[in-house]
């Protein structure tokens, strides 16, 4: 890519956006009809009620709720990620960021549906919403459950104007470019950029205080999503250690989605030479990281448990390691740490293969995760004579079959609309690593007369 | 398109659009008759690191310190205000860890929406229509110009921003014969 010009960079990623082939129809088609049948899904609880789920007393959250954790936490693949890499000014960075912050926005409001989904009567959502009314029901600032009300929307609209803000630049770059409705459409979008030096000088100063406020968002939410169990006095849940546990597990399997994304995106927009091999290596190290911080706090928490020897906790403890969720849970702990941790610590393994082989098996492995925190403790609480068991009923797999699909069109979608690498930010690393002598003798010189 | 006279001239490279800066500076200029306009930050030189003062920072704690305000007295207000004062337990009705997690969230969105709002407001955008710009600034071009040159001054501009390297001059309003 060293020897691109700013004109082929702008054709390579713009590219995307008007090359339309029936295969992508074909694929998009495919998602549509499983977010279809995930509708008639959900209308089908709507109307019968949450008796079509198998969600019982005392197994009460499931499915729903381990999708919601499983999806808030694959949103820490970007804004958090993206903020990270920004501050540090990883160069490395610029073609990464978009294609993370992306996932972050979607996966969000995809998990931000799900408390919506797993109402009894979703058209009474509103009551969630924490103002002090005549209705009766008291908005309890206490209850974690409205921490996340809050949280969630700080972290979505954060998330989306970080990702809004450095999509100006490129949104001006296709109404430059297009004509009719198009130009129109994006001459909105742009808000009226011109590229002054007032306008890139304040748009990179918010994008700083963004990162800087982003992070803590961001932590915090998937602490307080983790506070949504560690608050409740059940086995296994009630426990110090779950709001690093849940953040380090939430940017873990964001890591892994982000790789997998990336690779879609190299393959199919064929944008080989912007997602090169060396973004893969470095993720995937990152990945590795994870996955060895991972296998620390399950470690961690497991022995603390054992060594406790507390009996309710071991009941639950027990049915994870050797009963009825075994299988659930060695096949996590294979997913998130044998499979992945030799295959990224060997550097000859860690090619794209290799990372998206290990992410794939981070995001299934991160999803049972989920699935193993809340179900087990639920069924195995404190009095055995109401102990349970949960079988996932077919509304609830469509449902989530149907949020996997949602995702990946709105990604698809949203690839059609805007460069998916951010075209100012490549080009401006392009100039930089060109032209670096001129640009530091220049800054120098201007540091010179201001002194 | 414009209502406002300009002559400008259209660069390739930065060195060039630094050497046409600093000859229409020395031919003087004023800075806020000078006009840039870049497809890339660029903010390594001196073309483009004009106007760099903004109060963004202090306006965003200020937002958040709003924000902050704003969450704790929600919280406060959500507690004290139900009808029948709920029964606590013996504890307080107002807590004050949890309200701190409402407060925390508010302060950070406090912050955000400020620096959007900032951002919005100071790199003036949300003007659709333009005076002075020329869509070659997005394939790659820096625009380097003057707003409101006098007409007999009209010609020196034009040799001082060619001289330094300029591939094409223009102009808007009274000079858009060009």
């Amino acid at each position: 890519m060293a020897t691109k010009t700013p004109e082929q960079i702008n054709e390579d990623l713009l590219r995307p956006l008007s090359v339309v082939t029936p295969k992508y129809f074909l694929v998009l088609g495919f998602f549509l009809a499983v977010v279809i049948v995930a509708g008639a899904a959900f209308g089908h609880q709507v109307y019968a009620g949450l008796g079509v789920t198998g969600l019982n007393r005392p197994v009460y959250w499931a499915f729903y709720i381990t999708n919601f954790v499983f999806w808030i936490g694959l949103s820490h693949a970007g804004t958090l990620i993206s903020a990270i890499l920004r501050l540090s000014n990883a160069t490395w960075r610029r073609p990464v960021t978009r294609c993370a912050e992306v996932i972050t926005v979607f996966s969000l409001s995809i998990g931000a549906s799900f408390p919506l989904i797993h109402l009894g009567r979703p058209w009474l959502a509103f009551w969630l919403i924490p103002y002090p009314s005549e209705r009766g029901i008291w908005p309890n600032i206490r209850s974690p459950l409205l921490w996340d009300f809050f949280a969630i929307n700080t972290y979505l609209i954060g998330s989306v104007t970080f990702l809004l803000l450095p999509m100006l630049p490129d949104f001006a770059l296709i109404r430059d470019r297009a004509t009719g409705a198009r130009k129109r459409i994006y001459r909105i979008l742009a808000l009226g950029w011109r590229g002054t030096p007032r306008q890139w000088h304040r748009l990179e100063t918010a994008m700083h205080i963004m990162a800087i406020a982003i992070i803590p968002v961001a932590v915090s939410v998937h602490s307080i999503v983790s506070w949504d169990f560690a608050m409740a006095p059940v086995p296994m849940w009630h426990s110090t250690i779950f709001a690093p546990y849940f953040v380090a597990g939430a940017i873990f399997s964001g890591i892994a989605a982000l790789i997998i994304a990336m690779a879609g995106l190299r393959k199919f927009l064929h944008l080989e030479e912007y997602l090169k091999p060396v973004h893969f290596e470095n993720l995937g190290k990152l990945l590795l990281v994870m996955s060895l911080l991972w296998f620390y706090f399950v470690f961690s928490e497991r022995l603390t448990g054992w060594y406790g020897n507390e009996k309710y906790e071991m009941s639950v403890f027990w049915v994870t390691q050797r009963g009825s969720f075994s299988p659930l849970f060695w096949t996590m702990v294979f997913c998130n740490f044998i499979l992945p941790a030799p295959i990224l610590a060997i550097k000859k393994l860690r090619t794209i293969t290799g990372t998206v082989i290990a992410s794939i098996g981070v995001v299934i492995g991160m999803w049972l995760e989920r699935f193993l925190i809340i179900v087990p403790s639920l069924s195995h609480k404190y009095l055995p004579y109401s102990w349970g068991s949960y079988r996932p009923s077919v509304t609830e797999i469509l449902i989530t079959a149907g949020t996997f699909a949602a995702m990946a069109m709105l990604y698809m979608l949203f690839a059609k609309v805007v460069p998916i690498i951010s075209v100012w930010e490549l080009k401006g690393g392009e100039a930089l690593e060109h032209e670096p002598s001129e640009a530091i003798l220049a800054t120098t010189e201007a540091g010179a007369r201001a002194g | 398109m414009a209502s406002v006279d300009s002559i400008y001239g259209l660069f390739s490279d930065f060195r060039s659009a630094d050497r046409g800066l600093k000859d229409l500076q020395a031919a003087g200029v004023r800075a806020d008759k000078i006009v840039v306009m870049s497809p890339e930050p660029f903010e390594e030189y001196e073309f483009a690191r004009a106007d760099r003062k903004t109060p963004m920072p202090w306006i965003a704690a200020a937002g958040g310190l709003i924000g902050g305000v704003s969450g704790y007295l929600l919280a406060w207000y959500t507690q004290v205000a139900y009808p029948s004062r709920i029964m606590s337990g013996g504890m307080p009705l107002v807590s004050k860890w949890p309200s701190g997690i409402v407060t925390y969230e508010l302060t950070m969105l406090g912050a955000i929406l400020t620096t959007v709002i900032t951002l919005l407001i100071t790199a003036r955008l949300l003007h659709w229509r333009f005076d002075i710009y020329d869509p070659e600034v997005s394939y790659g071009k820096i625009l380097i110009g003057v707003v409101d040159p006098s007409t007999d001054m009209r010609s020196e501009f034009e040799q001082r921003l060619l001289g330094a390297g300029a591939e094409k001059i223009k102009g808007t309003g009274r000079f858009s014969t060009f």
